[in-house]
């Protein structure tokens, strides 16, 4: 396994050793796959990658594609051609906050562009890089599902919506001194209208 | 006041928790169904209310259960459609967060219908926390006996899952979303085999929109007969729409089908007119597939009769004068806003979200998109508009699934109905965005 490559990231066999579960994390994975027939194990494969992303430092590299691969008893290759086909799943390092600006028809017709321009100037980055620090990162979304209440951002599990800049300048600063990864599997979601 | 049937509690404090969803009458279409009805009888209803599926396709709901394999010994499933994400469309979202428990009645009782011991209910990733809330009310729902084992005392057993999507437009079509529920890439499957005969796991599967299996609820509580009295014509009860753009008061709203167009954009009880006082330029109705029409089109058919909001009525005159129903994703844009700027948000949206699967969408959408580009970059020519003209004609039905049509469609409206924009800025050589975002300008100001 260890000149498996998956993308540009090369595999890493001691990283690989190290790459296990939290007993909390794995009575989660247990639960996942409890709910599908015995042999359709596989089935778990999307919720279980967004547990891994979350545990495992927001991104999937590739000793994590092959350890969710272990536990679901399928083959690497499987995890990676999910992995590569959803926009969720990172397969490179991110910021702890990765801030996702929905950018399609109404979000646009109500200023999301500014709002990038905004962002990317207050961080001093541009959409697809991180900030220095490691804080941020910026992306651009396709439709979010937040038409009537655009624009909008998604941070980790978190709908900020009706934005303005103000709102902007505060979701940042809130998640800055915060200081901790944000994922989509977060239960204390911070949803602003 | 139009009658409400699926969000009529929404306002209701605590209507999440199930305490209060059951306090105003929740559950009673299981009680119902697992006491006095049988499976077929509740199909009937169904077939008999004319519900057509909410997700945007509008087939006949009842028919769809009809279609469903029997064999002996084999599992049936009914898998729930909460992948929303067609440009425009919030209403499943809104449904799942504020009452969730309205889905999982719906669940139970069309389960119960189509003899389905095992149901799934597949949310788009980006929902997680909607995720969270329908995880919570099923698990309230299990503990006060709906879900489990033997419900109500009798024979009919049915447990109720929730499954997240990763982030993929294309999980909304209905094969694609059984493949994604089996871990896999979201490709389409070429149908036939149809998910009835050969879905989940190879099993016969039903697949439902999450508005679609809510609506069944106030069919089976009041009959699919009276449900069918509500609407016009073939476009029967309620349909929620979610409203957005240039409008005064966007959010969910529940409308009777056949209220007219004018009625729902301009009446203080929906959409409250446009904003600031502008003039309405044009309408998508039915979420970003459907063609765009402009103001004249879209309150008025092509004979001038009134048009409605009915899968009839928005589809009057085909697609040369008329449009769809669709989703119910209703986008209206304002005097300002440049309609090939917006046309490039969708075709840059295709062009993201094409599985790649079949090279007409693969490559076509991935064209469309560049050329818009150039128009928005003023280095188009008159000419470039007759090439996204053949693009967008050689990509209709060509594919396995209809995101090609998806990406073609919104293109040929533009250029149907919008053709001198896209001259004027070919010959001027320059693309102005003269679209004005009063909300930000306003605090900028």
């Amino acid at each position: 396994m260890s000149s498996q490559v998956h993308g540009a990231q090369k595999f890493d066999s001691a990283k690989r050793a190290e790459t296990v579960f939290s007993e909390e994390a794995m009575k989660t994975a247990q639960t996942i796959i409890s709910r599908y027939p015995e042999g359709k194990q596989k089935s778990a494969l999307l919720p279980i990658l967004h547990l891994a992303q979350a545990e495992f430092g927001g991104w999937l590299s590739p000793e994590t594609m092959d350890y969710v691969a272990s536990i679901l008893k399928i083959r690497p290759v499987e995890v990676f051609e999910v992995a590569s086909f959803y926009t969720m799943y990172n397969l490179k390092p991110m910021g702890k906050c990765v801030l996702e600006v929905c950018q399609t028809s109404s979000c646009w017709l109500n200023g999301a562009e500014d709002i990038v321009k905004y962002i990317e100037k207050k961080l001093n980055i541009k959409v697809g890089e991180t900030t220095k620090d490691g804080m941020f990162s910026l992306k651009v979304a396709e439709c979010l599902g937040s038409c009537g209440t655009a624009p909008m951002l998604q941070c980790g599990a978190s709908y900020h919506e009706n934005l303005t800049y103000e709102k902007v300048d505060a979701i940042l600063e809130t998640y800055k001194n915060e200081g901790r990864l944000r994922s989509y599997t977060d239960l204390d979601y911070k949803n602003t209208l | 006041m139009g009658r409400k049937l699926l969000i009529h509690n929404d306002k209701v404090p605590g209507i999440n928790t199930y305490e209060v969803y059951r306090a105003h009458g929740g559950y009673a279409s299981v009680e119902k169904a697992l006491k006095t009805m049988q499976p077929d009888q509740v199909t009937d209803e169904v077939k008999k209310s004319g519900l057509r599926g909410r997700g945007g396709a509008g087939f006949p709901t009842g028919m769809k259960w009809s279609f469903l394999a029997k064999p002996e010994g084999v599992p049936r499933y009914l898998v729930c459609n909460a992948d929303e994400s067609e440009p425009g469309t919030f209403k499943d979202r809104y449904l799942m967060e504020k009452i969730p428990h309205a889905l999982i009645e719906g669940m139970i009782t069309s389960s119960f219908a189509l003899g389905a011991k095992t149901s799934y209910i597949y949310i788009r990733g980006e929902y997680f926390y909607v995720a969270r809330i329908v995880e919570a009310a099923i698990a309230e729902a299990y503990a006060a006996g709906w879900l489990g084992k033997n419900i109500l005392g009798t024979d009919f057993s049915h447990d109720c899952y929730v499954q997240v999507g990763g982030g993929a437009y294309i999980c909304g079509e209905e094969t694609a979303l059984l493949e994604s529920l089996e871990g896999k890439r979201g490709n389409p499957r070429i149908k036939p085999p149809f998910p009835a005969v050969a879905g989940l796991w190879g099993c016969p599967t039903v697949v439902n929109n999450v508005e679609t299996i809510a609506a069944v609820v106030p069919i089976v509580n009041m009959g699919g007969e009276e449900y069918a009295k509500i609407g016009v014509g073939k476009s029967t009860g309620t349909k929620l729409i979610s409203a957005s753009g240039h409008i005064n008061k966007p959010g969910v709203y529940e409308i009777e089908l056949g209220i007219t167009v004018e009625e729902f954009i301009y009446s203080e009880e929906y959409c409250g007119g446009i904003r600031n006082g502008k003039k309405l330029k044009a309408v998508v109705a039915g979420g970003s597939s459907v063609p765009i029409l402009p103001t004249e089109l879209i309150l008025k058919t092509a004979k001038g009769e009134p048009r409605l909001m009915t899968y009839e009525s928005l589809s009057d005159g085909g697609f040369l004068t008329g449009t769809m129903l669709g989703s119910g994703g209703f986008i209206a844009m304002d005097e300002d806003t440049s309609i090939v700027k917006n046309l490039f948000t969708f075709s840059r949206f295709y062009h993201h979200e094409s599985c790649g699967q079949c090279s007409p969408c693969r490559e076509g959408t991935g064209w469309m998109e560049k050329i818009l580009k150039k128009f928005l970059d003023g280095t188009a020519n008159e000419s470039d508009v007759d090439l996204l003209w053949d693009i967008q004609s050689k990509i209709e039905g060509k594919t396995i699934c209809p995101l090609g049509e998806a990406a073609a469609w919104p293109v040929a409206a533009a250029i149907r109905h919008f053709k001198h924009e896209f001259i004027e800025i070919a010959q001027k050589k320059k693309f102005v965005d003269i679209s004005h975002y009063d909300r930000l300008n306003k605090i900028r100001a």
